[in-house]
């Protein structure tokens, strides 16, 4: 424990026995996607429909800003504790604390999205005789594509860089390296873990910014 | 035939569009609605499909009234062209056309021949078919609007201010082709502007309105220009300021129809008749 802990840590990252075996880099990044994963879905069900009629009809605007904005300010590790303390050790205290940093994001993400769309196209749409079903999935969604990816990119890069708080209370994920490392004082195996997230989240942050470019409706971009 | 019997239109808050409005449009008449900004004439012609609903009275087509239609089955039954064009950005002129038939339940490719039948009939080229329309001309634009308004088949078709974002070379391009059009498609029209000359040129009725859906005057543009019914028509067609007054004028063996202000309208033919 002498030496620097970055370079320790680059030892670490570099140690063959620390990429096998189920407390392996491998197996941990699988986890820690696999809570992210599940918590931006869980709250994409609860967010997006919401956000989307919010954004269609323009009806209760005012208190889904408002939740959004409170939502945001939860302090997640707080929320961790407090629901660890209610629901127990296990998966579901975090779990449920990544649903609900995930859906200020997603519900900004779709109601933004079906608002960016220019009235005077939802118009004519509806002139030719769309259903309000149609308009929704045919004009406003579509238009506003990146705008909904984007909230769901919000949402993941802060799942993922949340996610290891999982370890905190007894699971698996990146965390347990930065946990494990606090417990024992072990700072590279903490920096390495604190690396690992930060690589993770950047990765997810490029795909998805990718995938919002890709998405992008072909002929509002050429406008 | 359309009708509107005594209709009125009141938004929440006490603005009234239109106080009481009455008017029949006959099957394959071209019928124009002018007036100023705040005279109801686009809100009159939404009702028609329903856009908008009449706080009171009754709007109907061929003797149903449209408050018991279905809005969505009516709207695809109407065909509608609006002002900018109102394309969809996100996909081709080809599926823009096709939108109001795919919707109705027609097959893709029969939407789609129709689609390029229609395309040639407005005047597009055939290679525009793929393009989206943020790569088209406002005119183009607009010839994509008419083709989908058409798309359908509707015996009627709405139009508000359906030229009005173009300027006035293509402008007067596409009011010469919309003639051309209905002399041989005889749809019902019901076309919206704020223009008096556009209004003139493209109905075989005007109704001239004022603020709130009062009508002023209704007739043919002929019967309108010759008797004016009252100062605000005078006013509104320009015959006050003389520029519906034309004389002759005899200029190099000519003779040049000039107006009150000595502005040239055009040449006396053989016939006797102006040509502008």
């Amino acid at each position: 424990m002498n030496g620097n802990p970055y370079l320790e840590a680059f030892d670490w990252l570099a140690d063959p026995v620390h990429w096998s075996g189920p407390s392996g880099i491998p197996m941990r990044a699988l986890e820690h996607l696999g809570y992210t994963a599940l918590g931006v879905f869980v709250a994409a069900l609860i967010a997006v429909p919401i956000g989307l009629l919010v954004g269609h009809t323009g009806v209760g605007k005012g208190v889904a800003v408002a939740a959004a904005g409170a939502a945001r300010a939860l302090p997640t590790l707080g929320l961790v504790t407090l629901f660890a303390l209610m629901l127990g050790i296990g998966l579901s205290a975090p779990l449920l604390s990544f649903v609900v940093l995930a859906i200020p994001s997603l519900l900004a993400g779709a109601y933004s999205a079906v608002e960016s769309a220019d009235p005077a196209t939802v118009d004519a749409a509806r002139a030719q005789g769309m259903t309000e079903w149609q308009i929704l999935s045919r004009v406003e969604v579509p238009l506003g594509m990146p705008l909904l990816v984007g909230g769901f990119r919000g949402a993941t890069v802060q799942v993922v860089a949340t996610a290891m708080l999982a370890a905190y209370v007894g699971n698996g994920g990146l965390g347990r390296y930065i946990f494990l490392g606090l417990g024992s004082q072990d700072y590279p195996q903490m920096i390495a873990g604190s690396v690992l997230v930060i690589v993770l989240a950047l990765v997810l942050d490029l795909v998805l910014l990718l995938t919002q470019r890709l998405t992008a409706p072909r002929g509002a971009r050429t406008a | 035939m359309i009708g509107f019997e005594n209709v009125r239109k009141e938004y929440p808050g006490g603005t009234i569009a239109v106080e009481d409005f009455s008017l029949e449009v006959a099957s394959h008449e071209s019928m124009v609605l002018v007036g100023t900004s705040g005279s109801g004439k686009t809100t009159l012609m939404r009702m028609i499909n329903r856009m908008v609903d009449p706080t009171s009275g009754r709007v109907h087509i061929d003797g149903d009234d449209v408050a018991g239609l279905d809005p969505v089955k009516l709207r695809r039954s109407v065909g509608y062209v609006m002002q900018a064009s109102g394309l969809l950005p996100h996909r081709t002129v080809l599926d823009n056309i096709t939108t109001v038939p795919v919707l109705r339940g027609t097959s893709k490719n029969e939407a789609r021949s129709r689609a390029h039948e229609l395309m040639e009939t407005v005047g597009l080229d055939a290679a525009l078919a793929s393009r989206y329309p943020a790569q088209l001309s406002g005119g183009q634009q607009q010839r994509v609007g008419v083709a989908r308004g058409l798309a359908a088949d509707p015996n009627i078709l709405l139009m508000d201010e359906p030229f009005g974002a173009v300027d006035p070379i293509v402008r007067g391009e596409l009011q010469q082709e919309l003639l051309h059009l209905q002399r041989d498609l005889r749809k019902t029209i019901v076309f919206v502007t704020h223009d008096i000359d556009e209004a003139f040129l493209v109905g075989d009725r005007v109704v001239i309105l004022r603020p709130g859906g009062v009508i002023a005057q209704i007739g043919t543009p002929q019967e309108i220009l010759a008797d004016p019914a009252d100062d605000f028509v005078a006013s509104f067609v320009g015959a006050d300021r003389g520029a519906r007054t034309l004389h002759v004028e005899r200029t190099d063996g000519q003779d040049v129809v000039v107006d009150a202000d000595g502005r040239a309208a055009g040449v006396l033919d053989a016939g006797g008749r102006s040509t502008s």
